[in-house]
């Protein structure tokens, strides 16, 4: 199992927010991840990803079968951990171009491969470019600085589709993308997606699930998980709402 | 001859030896003047004598507290001692690929004694301003004491009163200087020396000059610099002047910088502070001519209980000029730092444009940094922009720089340096902005040390360092 998340409970200020929430990811999965909004969605990947300033009140996040509740941020990035940001950071001053390759290289030289040569770097954005239709200078540019909401969006697939992660996170990818960036995006995704590795997909909509078609679909309220099916548990909910959901919960 | 501390000296503050010194010695602190700068000295000597140094209790002094420094006694030498080291055997420069023409000062001296004002083939004149005075009055008399003008304090008066040496440069009209000019100032001395030095800056008509003045220190022992630098630059001249500072924890520096601007020219300076333990960098232009521009840019990364002081003064005082101010800065540990602009906009200087900004990062809860921007603006057809920024490091760019796998340590060094680049960047001159780079990158690292060489020796293969991140294209 790649991912397994057992009973975890979160805090931000004393408020919890994820409550027991279980989930299992194996490579080769697309997992998507439903529900309102303010139900801990966001949380769940502050978490999985080493955010600060989310207290484990409780539980355990196992990945490559270690506990890695206490690593920090960069260390689980440095072992295949990947967000796809709802809001990507604009940091003036630092080149697209220089981010990248410096987050290749400390990547690189966890797994205790040598830095990358820029030559090799240079092919291997273009390829990359090509592959989620980023402008060329858009790379030139300080990292998401004065970038369009979609450019910002496909600037993070971008970045997966360089770091190649194992478990790549995605949240709220699709917020703010017209039909035709969300096809890049998922394009992309689909393009990385392989039997070595996993995505959790987090999402309001059903929309981008016809792109990113999911293995599994969850939905969660009030910091669990409710609900688990395959896709076809995303066309119920998009059909129904999530008041059926609630009045279960309720229950 | 030098006056060595004796048992009363001792127990004199500075100001107090200073008075005593210029009243026993003032046959030979003004053997070599004019009547000019002897009434010079005379008039700044009894100001001096009214106000004295500016204390906690001044109000432009308010946030920097010189009292520590001037209530030290120090060794104040009124000629050069005869037996200099050579200056080679203290430092060596090594800019790879950066041509310049050096001249340097040792513990105040002028170093070249066999040649104490050299006349390039383009009719530049370098040298040591002792020297000037002599060879050129009326050229000198023109401008020495007149750029800087009335304006004063305690450390002005007394450079004015008691000041032996320091650097002379003269562009004559039209020559463009090819090489950047180097000045470097090396303290290194046992003793505690206080070193007063005062330079003057000469650009005619259509000329061009670039300049980079370096103070530096070399051993740990204290100092106290006082420097006061005059820059005239004619119509249409150009000037650039960079300064390094980098002097040890001990070490105090007053540096006071008067510009002259006249029509249609341009100074860019860029004040690049690395250490000190307390520095106070004035900065006064004057725009007296229509199209004048200029740009003030600074840099200073303080830490430990270092403390910076930039305060910049810029005087629009005919219509169409320009002017842009910005200066960033890092503190952590106890640092502190203030910072001062004031805009000056007389009644007549209408089509103005100033813009001034100071950005600073915290990196601790006991950094301080007191931003006072301050504009009077007496015309109404004007445009003037100003804003102060104080931060910590974003915390959300922490988070998205660690999440792509970059160390929690590099990726503060990421923001650091974006920080700084701002100002890096705009140092016109490749090789020096390399270097720049390098020793920014080092500082922010906390491997720059006062070297044992010049500052710009800090590139030296003495320590291999890693930092791999690059913000110049690849």
């Amino acid at each position: 199992m790649l991912l397994n998340i057992k009973d975890l409970s979160v805090a931000i200020n004393g408020k919890e927010i994820l409550n027991g929430l279980n989930l299992q990811v194996n490579k080769g999965e697309v997992h998507a991840i439903m529900g309102p909004n303010g139900t801990g969605k966001s949380t769940l990947a502050a978490a999985i990803t080493g955010r600060e300033g989310y207290e484990i009140t409780s539980g355990e996040i196992w990945y490559k079968d270690q506990n890695i509740i206490e690593m920090a941020a960069d260390e689980r990035a440095n072992m295949g951990i990947f967000l796809s940001f709802q809001y990507p950071v604009e940091i003036p001053g630092v080149s697209m171009t220089n981010f990248m390759r410096t987050a290749l290289n400390a990547q690189r030289e966890y797994r205790g491969q040598p830095n990358i040569p820029a030559g090799e770097f240079l092919k291997l954005m273009e390829e990359k470019k090509k592959m989620v239709d980023i402008h060329s200078k858009l790379t030139a540019r300080s990292v998401n600085e004065g970038f369009s909401g979609g450019e910002k969006k496909k600037n993070e697939i971008f970045q997966m589709a360089l770091l190649e992660p194992t478990l790549a996170i995605l949240d709220e990818t699709d917020s703010g993308l017209d039909i035709d960036a969300l096809r890049t995006v998922a394009k992309g995704v689909n393009e990385l997606r392989s039997s070595e590795n996993a995505f959790v997909v987090i999402t309001h909509y059903q929309r981008l699930l016809e792109y990113i078609v999911p293995d599994f679909v969850h939905v969660m309220y009030d910091g669990k998980i409710v609900k688990s099916g395959n896709k076809n548990l995303a066309l119920e909910l998009e059909e129904k709402g999530y008041e059926w959901l609630k009045e279960q919960a309720a229950v | 001859m030098s006056i060595q501390k004796d048992t009363l000296q001792q127990a004199l503050t500075l100001d107090e030896m200073l008075i005593e010194q210029y009243r026993q010695h003032k046959a030979l602190i003004t053997k070599n003047d004019s009547p000019y700068v002897r009434q010079l000295r005379e008039n700044a000597f009894q100001a001096f004598v009214k106000e004295g140094f500016p204390h906690s209790g001044t109000e432009m002094w308010r946030h920097t507290d010189v009292d520590a420094l001037t209530e030290d006694s120090y060794l104040h030498e009124l000629s050069a001692p005869a037996n200099t080291e050579n200056i080679e055997d203290v430092f060596k420069c090594d800019v790879h690929n950066f041509d310049t023409e050096t001249v340097s000062m040792l513990n105040g001296w002028y170093t070249d004694k066999e040649d104490t004002l050299k006349t390039m083939p383009d009719g530049v004149v370098v040298g040591s301003i002792s020297a000037a005075m002599k060879a050129y009055p009326e050229l000198f008399e023109k401008h020495y004491g007149r750029v800087s003008g009335s304006e004063s304090n305690g450390f002005v008066q007394i450079n004015t009163a008691m000041t032996q040496d320091g650097i002379f440069i003269y562009v004559p009209d039209g020559v463009k200087v090819a090489k950047t000019l180097q000045i470097i100032k090396i303290i290194n001395r046992k003793e505690q020396l206080f070193v007063q030095s005062r330079n003057l800056v000469i650009l005619g008509k259509n000329s061009e000059l670039s300049l980079m003045h370096c103070d530096d220190s070399v051993d740990q022992n204290a100092s106290l610099v006082n420097t006061v630098s005059e820059f005239f630059v004619d119509e249409n001249a150009h000037l650039e002047l960079y300064k390094l500072q980098n002097l040890n924890d001990n070490s105090g520096l007053i540096n006071s910088t008067f510009v002259r601007q006249m029509a249609n020219s341009t100074i860019k300076t860029n004040t690049l502070t690395f250490n000190c333990g307390l520095i106070r960098n004035s900065i006064h232009v004057k725009l007296d001519g229509k199209g004048a521009h200029a740009d003030v840019l600074g840099l200073y990364l303080m830490d430990k209980q270092q403390h910076i002081d930039n305060q910049i003064r810029i005087d629009h005082n005919v219509p169409n000029c320009t002017s842009n101010e910005l200066f960033k800065g890092i503190l952590d540990d106890e640092a502190t730092g203030v910072f001062n602009g004031y805009i000056y906009v007389a009644r007549d200087a209408q089509q103005t444009n100033a813009y001034q900004n100071n950005n600073n990062i915290l990196l601790t809860p006991t950094a301080t940094i007191n931003t006072m921007p301050f504009l009077e603006i007496y015309a109404d057809d004007v445009k003037c922009s100003h804003g102060a920024t104080v931060g910590q490091l974003d915390q959300e760019a922490m988070f998205y720089i660690r999440s792509r796998g970059i160390s929690a340590a590099n990726a503060r060094l990421l923001l650091m340096y974006a920080f700084a680049a701002d100002i890096i960047n705009e140092i016109s001159i490749e090789p020096l902005r390399q270097r720049i780079d390098d020793m920014v990158k080092k500082r922010l690292r906390g491997e720059l040390s006062v070297c044992e060489k010049c500052v710009l020796h800090c590139g030296a293969p003495d320590k291999e360092y890693h930092f791999d991140i690059d913000l110049s294209q690849i």
